[in-house]
Order: structure tokens, then C-alpha cells, then sequence
């Protein structure tokens, strides 16, 4: 049998054009021997849910830095929630103001990663959500 | 991990995230994705399957994207995309990017798109593809569209499962008679020349052209010593198909009803000729034999046999025994 690879989807949702975050990390998941699926930009919660869905993964990564998280975050962990991918993982990087994380956190995202965030971190904490 | 058996009726009713949780199943070649996959195995053989080949870069995900747009506006066909993206060989990871070129197809029920890693499988396929293919046949998706890595050499497993099979070439990348080899001319069924609005469009359809000549011979009229000669060209039994040459511009939707007309009349001329059956044989006889080769050497490698190949390997060592009198031993022995 074939060892379980963990599948991630990096997306980047709303106007937002900044992508070398995104990009950096989803490198960084890849030779951490992930699957990452990358959708580019400009992506809706609703097609990011859709490719969730259709991809089957077990982690969602958004990275904003446009300061549209508190928008985008519950939306997309809504549409995932009625596409009854609920178990998906939400982990989020980018500009996030201290004050929004708890309240990030509490609507049930994962991890959360500000500027200069070390990515043998992020991939720690990925390993740790999915096997848990 | 859950003992379950997978329920496929779900599947066969169109729950999409049902169907997509047997593909991450079918993938890791678990129990449970084997047992559903016999459970389909009855409902497929319907869908027609269309192979995109050629080398990164020449637009293949940008022209699955309007192909397929195309499919959902004009026949209201159910398509299903499969695009394989190469796994690194250090780290088994990978960056699967084709979505980013298909984000039209987004919000639309009768499009399921699967990005799939080649997890260490060379010939531009992941070992499960095929079965992926199954899984979406029986899922009731009338057009399943399978992208390959594009690597370049060994591409003939797409011509083996598709029934057709698109190369895609672009102007300007390296197409003088090396990268437009006559290996990956004999897999074409329809040539996509992509990036008609790049400059040396005419040199990469001429390069074309003559590998084509090549490999199809037509009948041709000659200039020989001033005189008109006609060329016949060999006989054949069935009528022949000739590979046509498209043009298209992928971003600018240019070119893409001609290109579903030419797969289009590919499909009847295999109804015609008899093609569809001998290639639905030749598609499910290597399956037959990778899943007997895989299960043979299973046997010996991880299963009940381990020991006697031991043994056997053993003698070969000690050279008591050639290599075919290993294995007559093991096949004898059980
Ligand atoms: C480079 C940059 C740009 C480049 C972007 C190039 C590109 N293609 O990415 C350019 C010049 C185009 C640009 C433009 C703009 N920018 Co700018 N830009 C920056 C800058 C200086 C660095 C961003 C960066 O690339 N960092 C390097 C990467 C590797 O780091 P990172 O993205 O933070 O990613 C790390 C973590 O956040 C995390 N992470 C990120 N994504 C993800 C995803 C997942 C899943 C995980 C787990 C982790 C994770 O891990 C990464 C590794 O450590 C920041 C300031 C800053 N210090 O962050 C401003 C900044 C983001 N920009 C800003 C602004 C306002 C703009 C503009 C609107 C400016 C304007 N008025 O035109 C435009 C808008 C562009 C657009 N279309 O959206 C503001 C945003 C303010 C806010 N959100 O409140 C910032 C914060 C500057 C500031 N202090 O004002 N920008
Ligand atoms: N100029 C031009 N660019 C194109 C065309 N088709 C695709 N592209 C661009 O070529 C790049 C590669 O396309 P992609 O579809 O990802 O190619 P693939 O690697 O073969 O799947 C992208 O930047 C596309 O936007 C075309 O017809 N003309
Ligand atoms: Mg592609």
C-alpha cells in the first residue's frame, strides 16, 4: 500500500495580488514531500471550496495580505462546512493583525503566520493537524 | 483509518464529494478503493477519452480550459479533467498548477477537475490514472479530459489509455525536428499547433507537415524530370486517419470549435473503422497485464512466496540455477 501523501490547497482568495508568500510556502510544503495544489489568484470562497472538494484535501491554505481575512476566513470555512469537508484544516498567512487571531482562531482556524514566519514551522504544524 | 466499506451508489448518483473521497482512496490504492473500483467496473466503458500531450509550457491546461467550456456550452456534455503534474523525485512532493489556467470552469456542477501527482511513475501518467478514469466513466462523466506531464520523450501511455490523443506544439519552443520527433507524431491522433498569434507559426506547421508525410503517406503529386508524377499511396485496409493540424490561440479562445469538430470526427472514424472496440481491447489488456504483473511480483516480493524467492535468489547467486530456471521453480512451486 501506498504511504498517505497529505494534499493541500494553497489559495489566494479575494483582490489580493501579492503571491510570493504563497508561492515560497507552497514550495516549502512541496519539498516537504506534501502535495500542494495551487490555484493562483483572485480565487472566491466559493471556488476555493470547490476545489476543496474536488481535490479532496486534508489542509486549506489562504494567505491574505490585504486585510480582507476577517471577510474571507468564515465564508470559506462555511462553504467547506456544507460541503461536509468540516475535518478540512484552515491555516492562514499573511497580514494579520494581533487582534484578529483569537477570533480567528475560535471560528476554528488552524494556525495563523505573519511576515517572516519560518516555514519548517508551518510544515511542523500541518504534520501535526493531519495526523492528529 | 476507518474499516468501512466504501458505498458506491453515492457515486453513481453524482455525489461529488463521495466520488472525490474514492479518487483519494483509488489513489492510495487502498482495500477499500480496490473493492469499489470492481463495484464500478460494470457501469464504465461509455466515456470518451481524450489525451493532451506535449511539452510544459505549450498551453495544454489553457486549451483543456476552453475545450472543455466549449463541451459544457455546445453539447451540455459532463466532463471530467484529469491533469497530472510531475511528483519530485527527492522529496515525492509536488506543485500541481494546472487549475490556475482553469479557473473559468469553476461554479459549473457537470465539471470535475482532479490534479493528480505522478508519484514516481514515468511515460507522462500516474499509475492510477487509469483507474481514475474508471472511477469518473462510471460516475456517469461522458468526456473525461487527461492532461499528461508533457515531459516529452516517453509519452505513449496517454495514446494507450485515450482514445484521443492531442499533441500540443507551440512556435518557438525548440520545434525544429528535434522536440517534434516522429515518436511523439505516431501517438497524435489530432495536432494542436497552440500560440498561433506567436511569430513562426509557419515553421513549426511546416516541420509538421514533413514528419507527418513521414509517418502517413499520402497521395502526392511530384514534380520527377519535369514530368507530373502521381504518388499512390500504400493500400490499406481500412481507411486511414490522418492526423490534422490545428491552430488555436488558447487565451483568445481562437481556433477551439475546429479543434471539437476534428476530435469529433476522430471518434466516428473509430466507430467507423472498428477502432473504438480494438482500442477499448488494447486500453483493458494493459490494464490486465500491469495489475498481473503488479500482483505476481507482490506475491513473491511482500507475500506468501517471500521465502522461496529468497531461496531461489540465493541459487541464481550461487549460480546453480540460471534466472528462467529460478522462476520456472517459483511458478511450479505455486
Ligand atoms: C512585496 C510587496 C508588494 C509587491 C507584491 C509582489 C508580489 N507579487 O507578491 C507589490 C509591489 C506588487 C505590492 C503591491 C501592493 N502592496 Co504590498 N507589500 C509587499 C511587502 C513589502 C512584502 C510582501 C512579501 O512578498 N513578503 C515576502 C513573503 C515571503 O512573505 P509573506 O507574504 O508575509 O509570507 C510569509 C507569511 O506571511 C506566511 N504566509 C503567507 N502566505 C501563507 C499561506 C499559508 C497557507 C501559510 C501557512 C503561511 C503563509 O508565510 C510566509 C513565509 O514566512 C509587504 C510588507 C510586508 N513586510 O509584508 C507589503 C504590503 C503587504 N503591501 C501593502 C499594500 C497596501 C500594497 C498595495 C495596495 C499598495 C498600493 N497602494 O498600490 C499594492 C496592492 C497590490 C495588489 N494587487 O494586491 C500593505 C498591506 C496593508 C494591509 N494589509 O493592511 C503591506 C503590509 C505594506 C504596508 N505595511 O503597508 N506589495
Ligand atoms: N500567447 C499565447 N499564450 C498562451 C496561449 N495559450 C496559453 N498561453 C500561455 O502559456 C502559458 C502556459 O500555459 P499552460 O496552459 O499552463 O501550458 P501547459 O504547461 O502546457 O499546461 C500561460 O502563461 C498561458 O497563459 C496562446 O494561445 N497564446
Ligand atoms: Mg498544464
Amino acid at each position: 500500500m501506498t504511504e498517505k501523501k497529505i494534499r493541500v490547497l494553497v489559495a489566494k482568495p479575494g483582490l489580493d495580488g501579492h503571491d510570493r508568500g504563497a508561492k515560497v510556502v507552497a514550495r516549502a510544503l512541496r519539498d516537504a514531500g506534501m502535495e500542494v495544489i495551487y490555484t493562483g489568484l483572485r480565487q472566491t470562497p466559493e471556488m476555493i471550496a470547490e476545489a476543496a472538494l474536488q481535490e479532496d484535501v486534508d489542509v486549506v491554505g489562504l494567505s491574505i495580505l490585504s486585510g480582507a481575512h476577517m471577510a474571507l476566513a468564515p465564508r470559506i470555512l462555511e462553504l467547506l462546512k456544507a460541503n461536509g469537508q468540516e475535518n478540512v484544516k484552515v491555516f492562514i498567512g499573511g497580514i494579520i493583525p494581533d487582534d484578529d487571531m483569537p477570533k480567528l482562531k475560535e471560528i476554528g482556524i488552524t494556525g495563523i503566520y505573519g511576515p517572516g514566519a519560518s516555514t519548517d514551522d508551518i510544515i511542523r504544524d500541518i504534520r501535526e493537524a493531519v495526523t492528529s | 483509518m476507518s474499516e468501512a466499506v466504501l458505498q458506491t451508489q453515492p457515486i453513481l448518483q453524482g455525489n461529488r464529494l463521495a466520488l472525490s473521497r474514492l479518487l483519494t482512496q483509488v489513489e492510495n490504492d487502498t482495500a477499500e478503493g480496490r473493492s469499489a473500483l470492481a463495484e464500478l467496473f460494470p457501469h464504465t466503458g461509455r466515456a470518451h477519452l481524450i489525451g493532451v500531450t506535449g511539452a510544459p509550457g505549450t498551453g495544454k491546461s489553457s486549451l483543456v480550459n476552453q475545450l472543455t467550456l466549449h463541451y459544457r456550452k455546445e453539447q451540455k456534455s459532463k466532463v471530467a479533467i484529469i491533469a497530472v503534474d510531475p511528483s519530485s523525485p527527492f522529496t515525492g512532493g509536488a506543485v500541481l498548477g494546472d487549475r490556475v489556467r482553469m479557473r473559468d470552469l469553476s461554479g459549473d456542477d457537470g465539471v470535475f477537475i482532479r490534479s493528480m501527482a505522478s508519484r514516481g511513475s514515468v511515460g507522462g501518467l500516474a499509475q492510477k490514472t487509469a483507474a481514475f478514469v474508471q472511477v469518473f466513466d462510471a460516475a456517469g462523466y461522458d468526456i473525461i479530459i487527461i492532461e499528461t506531464v508533457g515531459a516529452g520523450q516517453s509519452e505513449v501511455d496517454i495514446a494507450r489509455l485515450a482514445h484521443t490523443t492531442l499533441v500540443v506544439e507551440a512556435p518557438g519552443l525548440g520545434d525544429d525536428i528535434q522536440a517534434i520527433k516522429a515518436g511523439i507524431l505516431e501517438i497524435a491522433d489530432v495536432l494542436v499547433i497552440n500560440k498561433a498569434d506567436r511569430p513562426g507559426v509557419e515553421n513549426t506547421e511546416r516541420a509538421l507537415r514533413s514528419t507527418l508525410e513521414l509517418a502517413h503517406p499520402t497521395r502526392r503529386v511530384i514534380h520527377h524530370h519535369g514530368r507530373m508524377m502521381t504518388l499512390e499511396p500504400p493500400p490499406a485496409e481500412t481507411a486511414l486517419w490522418i492526423p490534422p493540424i490545428l491552430k488555436t490561440i488558447a487565451t483568445e479562445r481562437t481556433g477551439i470549435p475546429e479543434l471539437a469538430e476534428a476530435i469529433a470526427r476522430h471518434k466516428s472514424h473509430l466507430y467507423q473503422s472498428g477502432d473504438w472496440s480494438a482500442r477499448d481491447r488494447a486500453r483493458l489488456r494493459s490494464e490486465l497485464d500491469a495489475v498481473l504483473q503488479e500482483a505476481l511480483m507482490n506475491r513473491f516480493l511482500n507475500g506468501s512466496h517471500r521465502e522461496a524467492y529468497e531461496q531461489a535468489l540465493e541459487k541464481v547467486i550461487r549460480r546453480e540455477w540460471s534466472p528462467y530456471e529460478a522462476v520456472r521453480g517459483l511458478l511450479n512451486g505455486g
